[in-house]
């Protein structure tokens, strides 16, 4: 059994540097992104292999599904030549190479004094105090518990990176209509009709999952946004939608974001300290709070694929 | 096994900085910070791993790092696309 | 009357590696972006589905039956939209199919992937 799985990475191994290699150093645009997407999906592979299942399941789904799309619809809008990078001037190699030494020099010694923390780093203290936030997986509890205020920040970065997104402006290239493929395929509308229950399904089980096992606010969201986009591909119905409900697509894009910030002063208001929940009422506040987040990192995902604020 | 990662995690991390400092496409440029980002989570994710058990610290940052880095893959996209669309007007009015 | 279903689930395990090998082979051998693309959404989906419906016939429960068969159902709507997602974006960008009585397009340097 050791050898199979000495192969497998081995071989999960050799497969992401060949990846990775045809990304960064192929000619063509298209084939690197094809190939990147490919190497999405290996790193998810390689997460199951370190036992980290939440990480795969999110990587899955926006690293192989939302960012591919991502790309490969960028892809489209650019001219077919190659460059649109300054060329660097001759005097300024040198200060390329240097910087390429001094970041490699960097990473290196960062690789070095991770490498010797004392281990397993905070897995005792985290189990010690899971009795304490209201849900039994560990990781939802670092989540939304222990280092709530890291996880709201990152829903901050995510909003700004949509309104960074919305304030360029709608794009001139063609419309996202355009490369949608089901003008090509009239059976796959149908099929994915069918189907989007379940897109919908899946991320509320992974949520529901989220307080006893992995699964939880990210993943959810996760699939519900590649599932988004995926809808989005077919049929721009829901997005038609919420074109004329803009106050609402506005709402639910801060819901999480407004939650987070609710729950944290409420917490200051009952206890004295910020983001310090009462322990009966924690595990009704975490779900509310995965809830808010998953929809709103769902949204945000559907946001950037269509590159532009809807009914501009 | 968590050894044999890391060094995995380097090479990827080296490549990608290659790629980065060397290309002069800008979407190219995009793909090696991805790939670099890829590189960070699978060192942290292997650090996190020993055989005392798992530390879910770090697999909390990589979670919310995925997020954060579709985010900005996002945001430079749209600014790629803006880029080059101001380049080509300023072309074809000289 | 578990040990015939177990057996059962390993045949057409069986079966869906084989499919696989297919597209795979399919993906190595042909040609340009389209025909490969064609290769592996329809041989990988159908070994994904045999390979599903096998672990399924030996899951403990009818819960775990179900999560399987349910993956195979994403996995149709996903792939067969990402791949016409590649197959229009490759168009977009200038690769055209490779026809028989054109001389081979410069295309074949492509590594086609499902979604």
């Amino acid at each position: 059994m050791s050898v199979l799985a000495w192969g497998f990475d081995m071989l999960l191994a050799a497969g992401l540097l060949w990846l990775a290699w045809q990304a960064l150093f192929t000619q063509r645009r298209f084939s690197a992104v094809v190939n990147f997407m490919a190497f999405y999906l290996l790193m998810a592979l390689v997460w199951v292999r370190l036992d980290a299942p939440d990480i795969a399941l999110a990587e899955a789904a926006i690293g192989a599904g939302v960012t591919g799309a991502l790309l490969l619809t960028a892809l489209g809008r650019l001219p077919a030549g190659t460059s649109v990078g300054a060329d660097p001037r001759r005097w300024q190699r040198p200060l390329q190479h240097l910087a390429m030494a001094g970041a490699g020099m960097g990473v290196i010694w960062l690789a070095w004094s991770a490498y010797h923390l004392p281990r397993p780093g905070l897995a005792g203290e985290v189990t010690a105090t899971l009795d304490a936030t209201g849900v039994s997986h560990a990781v939802t509890a670092v989540l939304l518990n222990l280092r709530a205020f890291d996880t709201l920040l990152e829903i901050v970065i995510m909003l700004a990176a949509v309104v960074l997104v919305w304030s360029l402006g709608p794009p001139l290239g063609p419309p996202l209509r355009a490369f949608a493929p089901a003008t090509a395929l009239p059976g796959l509308p149908a099929l994915s009709h069918l189907l989007h229950p379940f897109f919908v399904l899946v991320p509320v089980y992974l949520l529901w999952r989220g307080t006893h096992a992995p699964g939880g606010a990210f993943p959810a969201g996760a699939v519900m946004g590649a599932g988004g986009v995926l809808l989005l591909l077919t049929e721009a119905r829901p997005w038609e939608y919420l074109r004329h409900h803009r106050l609402l697509l506005h709402v639910l894009l801060a819901a999480g974001m407004a939650l987070f910030l609710v729950v944290a002063l409420g917490g200051m208001l009952l206890t004295g300290t910020f983001f310090a929940f009462p322990l009966f009422l924690a595990p009704t506040l975490i779900m509310a709070v995965e809830i808010a987040t998953a929809l709103s990192i769902a949204l945000m995902l559907m946001a950037f694929y269509l590159y532009g604020e809807p009914g501009q | 096994m968590s050894q044999f990662y890391a060094v995995l995690a380097a090479l990827l991390c080296g490549m990608a900085l290659i790629g980065l400092f060397q290309t002069e496409d800008l979407l190219r440029r995009i793909l090696a910070l991805n790939v670099l980002a890829s590189a960070v989570f699978l060192l942290l994710v292997t650090v996190a791993r020993s055989a005392e058990g798992i530390d879910p610290v770090p697999h909390v940052m990589v979670l919310t790092g995925i997020v954060v880095a579709v985010s900005t893959t996002a945001a430079a996209l749209a600014l790629v696309i803006r880029a080059n669309e101001a380049r080509r007007r300023h072309e074809d009015e000289p | 009357m578990t040990e015939a279903l177990h057996w059962l689930g390993y045949a057409f395990v069986a079966a869906g590696i084989l499919f696989f090998l297919a597209g795979s082979l399919g993906l190595l051998r042909f040609p340009d972006v389209f025909t490969r693309l064609h290769a592996l959404t329809k041989a990988d989906n159908l070994g994904l589905g045999l390979i599903c419906l096998g672990l399924a016939l030996q899951a403990s429960g009818p819960a775990e039956a179900v999560k399987y068969l349910l993956i195979w159902l994403l996995m149709l709507v996903a792939s067969g939209i990402g791949a016409t997602l590649i197959a229009s974006t490759a168009l977009a960008c200038g690769l055209a199919p490779r026809q028989a009585d054109r001389p081979p397009s410069t295309s074949t340097s492509q590594r086609p992937t499902e979604q």
